[in-house]
């Protein structure tokens, strides 16, 4: 079927088996294997990608739901020589190990960042109105959809945590 | 021609030359080489390669848990439906030379692998899969391990002097059963290979760890010579053991390209790979210990029976580091095997002692509150001067330090008692337990070319599995070649680049790393024979070369480039010393009164290993470890159908990995150290040391929490609610 998808600002018209998922579209037919499939079931997160700014499994989703939406995936966040800041922050802080996990992490913690400032409480919110400090029970229960066998975490959450304190240091500045 | 400069270790090396270098960069906690690629995106894995024309296959799985295959049916929709007698029955062990069994008609273990269907799209090869009919002669065989008399390998059997004797003679004994359920690797990439031909020569992009024996097992798989077959693995997404030998989707994918005369991807399904990769074996687990009235063991006995497919020689090394942790005059080791058919058995993180660690230390745990002795002071009275039995010297000993500089650290003095510390509906408890890991080198090669403009390259089929192989091998050469980090570019997982160790076992770091500084000291001869030195006496810093009062830019002194290959062999200190890397673990959890739910709020390890090459990615291979050990202790178990084994738990959700929220912030600290027996590098292995024991910790913590021990793992809220009673 005829499929038109917007992936980091590229339009992109695809003739796709209906059963093609927006990963493997990603992935087999528009070469950005950036997005990583290591379940295909929802349960890794390594898939995540940014739709219309929201974080979901691209695994999960089928190509021709994505029709005509705004997709944001890894490469679209930053380059080797231009990384985005959170990008930035796992570098500096080992927030990884093979890597595998990590594009799906990174994509689902720029998402997860503005669920924050957009005052989405979550499970151990102290409060359901906000503003939520990102403390690390905070980051943790949000990123808990992001599985990491090498076990990152602990970098992983000191990476968020620079970069979402350096995200409102920047805010408040301006 | 290109110099080889050559070294087995036959003998102590206390010459410290790493900490004589002047450029300052190696053990740096540097970003790493590689960072950039990954937080974008742009490393490309095993799946990753785009060759025109390429078809895709996916792998068809046995319904029944052992027999013949009859027909296999037809696949509309697909190029073409394959069973060769050369497609492999299961993964291939580390460092085998050979390929696994073959002859995917004849069925071991349900899902095994039986053939492969190619299509056009994964979609179309996925459904056809799914879709084929398979008519089977099925056999009954046995999947449980008590289901059948065990084996007793006579070279895994040892014994000295009496345990019943020893045991009836203490003053406080412990006579415990534990059980491990079968655990999985579950690296986050799934295995997947591309093959392509061009004529009588295949190249293969494949999830791998140890190229070298790769090559080996698949050319021998395959029917072809080694040197028509290039394998590429530039970067793995974790491998944990999994990707030690070649597996299915590689050589079907081989086979496939070859037959279709086009480029075929096979990439496993996560499903898939909690059939097809190796699995550790479950482990039942007796310890008995016999202490005397000074609080010294007198005897240790530790049973152990695992299981494997008959046809595989692997058996899960539980009691490896039994023999040489603690004294005690009397000891015994037996070692059961069950021959039955579930999936085949083999290397996953640290095989033995993350098991097998973990258990020993629960069991010390118990002795201790037995014997009214603080669990510390316990392991303390208890390190032996020499390896038991052998006698042989520890080629270094660490293990009080880290005990004491652990309990410091952590605030063990502040531990209560048993159910004293108490908040709200929480009930709080420390644990602790030692570290243990056997350490070892294997052969290595490595290349490096310096180059007139002050760049190096460092060539090796070595592997970066997560590890951080680029890094710590472009830090050493920068170190000895006196080049910032960022003026060497290391190029591996490749082979055709120098054979290389690979990475499992710990091994990796040690033995890549002594091969590149072996080919730079070739080239810093080389250098110092220009400038008219001894190697000894040179100083390289920032692409300048200084003796006594000459300095010379290295362009003056290199016309092209150098190039020299270093070979590094273990040799006589493997079997003079007993080497081992040594630790302490320690917990903190909460467990819940009314649900038995169990957090872990802080864990910290102590380890020692040698020289740290880099402290950032050594940190990283530690916190993995450690996360492995609450994944052991609270959520990972691979459950099997006891009428036909095959594996219920064979994805991530079924399967309980630790995530984020099951993981605080970890705290790692690292011993100083050097061993002189372990090469020039004077350093240890550390991927597997942080999992060993780690989950003892956390299991011992629950006991001071509330009182409950678990001895059958994991310990999930059930077993948890179960001993605390109403």
């Amino acid at each position: 079927m005829q499929i038109r998808l917007h992936v980091n600002g590229d339009a992109h018209d695809l003739d796709l088996d209906p059963r093609t998922s927006l990963l493997d579209a990603l992935r087999h037919h528009l070469g950005l294997t950036g997005t990583k499939k290591g379940c295909d079931h929802g349960q890794c997160g390594a898939c995540t990608v940014l739709m219309d700014g929201r974080r979901i499994n691209a695994c999960l989703t089928l190509a021709c739901m994505a029709d005509d939406v705004q997709i944001t995936t890894i490469e679209g966040l930053g380059t080797p020589d231009r990384l985005s800041p959170l990008q930035q922050q796992f570098l500096d802080h080992d927030g990884f190990q093979c890597g595998y996990c990590t594009p799906g992490q990174i994509c689902s913690a720029t998402g997860m960042l503005e669920e924050i400032a957009a005052g989405w409480p979550s499970h151990v919110s102290d409060n359901l109105e906000g503003p939520f400090a990102p403390s690390h029970a905070e980051i943790a229960e949000r990123m808990s959809g992001n599985l990491c066998r090498c076990a990152a975490y602990t970098h992983i959450v000191a990476a968020i945590q620079q970069a979402a304190m350096a995200g409102s240091q920047r805010e408040d500045a301006a | 021609m290109t110099l080889t400069r050559h070294l087995r270790v036959d003998g102590p090396n206390h010459d410290d030359r790493l900490d004589l270098m002047a450029q300052g960069v190696l053990g740096q906690p540097l970003n790493r080489l590689e960072g950039p690629l990954k937080v974008t995106g742009r490393a490309t894995y095993a799946a990753e390669a785009r060759p025109r024309n390429m078809a895709y296959g996916v792998l068809v799985q046995a319904t029944v848990p052992a027999g013949k295959v009859l027909e296999i049916g037809d696949a509309p929709g697909a190029l073409a439906v394959i069973q060769d007698k050369r497609m492999v029955r299961y993964a291939a062990q580390g460092m085998d030379e050979k390929g696994p069994t073959s002859g995917p008609d004849r069925i071991e273990y349900m899902g095994q692998s039986i053939a492969l269907v190619v299509a056009e799209s994964f979609e179309a090869a996925r459904h056809a899969a799914q879709n084929i009919a398979v008519r089977y002669k099925s056999e009954d065989v046995p999947v449980l391990p008590d289901a059948v008399a065990p084996e007793l390998p006579p070279k895994k059997q040892s014994a000295v002097g009496d345990v019943d004797k020893a045991m009836r003679d203490a003053a406080v004994t412990l006579d415990q059963v534990w059980h491990t359920p079968s655990q999985m690797s579950a690296a986050m990439e799934p295995h997947a290979a591309i093959a392509e031909w061009d004529g009588d020569q295949v190249t293969i992009r494949a999830a791998l760890q140890m190229l070298s024996s790769n090559r080996k097992q698949m050319a021998d798989a395959l029917g072809i010579k080694e040197k028509n077959l290039r394998l590429l693995a530039p970067y793995v997404g974790g491998g944990f053991g999994s990707k030690l030998g070649i597996n299915a989707e590689a050589v079907a994918a081989a086979i496939a390209a070859k037959q279709l005369g086009r480029p075929v991807m096979v990439a496993m399904t996560r499903q898939q790979v909690f059939d097809l990769a190796h699995r550790r074996s479950e482990t039942r687990q007796r310890i008995r210990l016999a202490l005397d009235g000074d609080g010294r063991l007198t005897g240790i006995g530790h049973d152990v029976l695992v299981s494997n497919l008959p046809s595989s020689e692997f058996t899960e090394p539980v009691a490896q580091a039994t023999p040489f942790t603690y004294q005690a005059a009397q000891r015994q080791v037996v070692h059961a095997v069950a021959r039955i058919h579930r999936g085949c058995a083999g290397s996953v993180r640290a095989p033995g002692e993350a098991v097998g660690v973990t258990v020993f230390e629960c069991a010390m745990d118990e002795l201790a509150e037995a014997a009214g002795i603080d669990p510390v002071e316990l392991r303390l009275r208890n390190i032996p001067d020499v390896e038991p039995t052998t006698e042989r010297p520890f080629s270094s000993h660490m293990l009080a330090e880290a005990l004491q500089e652990g309990a410091r650290l952590f605030g063990w003095s502040g531990r209560k008692s048993v159910g004293q510390r108490v908040e709200g509906e929480w009930m709080i408890g420390m644990g602790m337990a030692a570290a243990v890991r056997v350490n070892m080198l294997i052969e290595s090669r490595a290349r490096v070319t310096l180059l007139q403009d002050g760049h190096a390259i460092v060539e090796t089929d070595m592997t970066d599995i997560g590890t951080g192989t680029y890094t710590i091998l472009g830090q050493l050469a920068a170190e000895m070649l006196g080049l910032p980090a960022e003026r060497v570019e290391v190029r591996l997982g490749d082979t055709d680049f120098p054979p290389a160790s690979g990475s499992g076992g710990s091994f990796g770091a040690a033995s890549s790393g002594n091969s590149v500084y072996l080919a730079c000291e070739e080239i810093r001869s080389q250098i110092a024979t220009v400038m008219g030195c001894n190697e000894a006496d040179l100083t390289l810093q920032d692409g300048v070369a200084r003796a006594g009062n000459v300095s010379r830019p290295l362009s003056e002194l290199i016309t092209g480039q150098v190039t020299a290959d270093g070979h590094l062999q273990p040799g006589k200190t493997e079997k003079s010393h007993r080497q081992a890397t040594w630790g302490s673990h320690w917990a903190e959890v909460a467990v819940n009164r009314w649900t038995g739910e169990v957090r872990v709020r802080r864990m910290m390890g102590v380890f020692a290993c040698g020289r740290v090459l880099n402290e950032k990615t050594a940190r990283s291979q530690c916190l993995g470890g450690m996360s492995f050990g609450i994944g052991i202790a609270l959520t990972e178990a691979m459950e099997h159908d006891p009428r036909d084994g095959h594996a219920v738990s064979r994805d991530l959700a079924e399967y309980h990995v630790p995530t984020h929220a099951d993981v605080p912030a970890l705290e790692v600290h690292f011993l100083p150290e050097r061993d002189a027996y372990v090469g020039p590098l004077q350093a240890k292995g550390l991927g597997e040391l942080g999992i060993c024991g780690a989950g003892a910790a956390v299991l011992n913590a629950i006991h001071n929490a509330c009182g409950v021990r678990v001895r059958d793992l994991p310990a999930t809220p059930d077993k948890i609610i179960a001993g605390l009673g109403g």
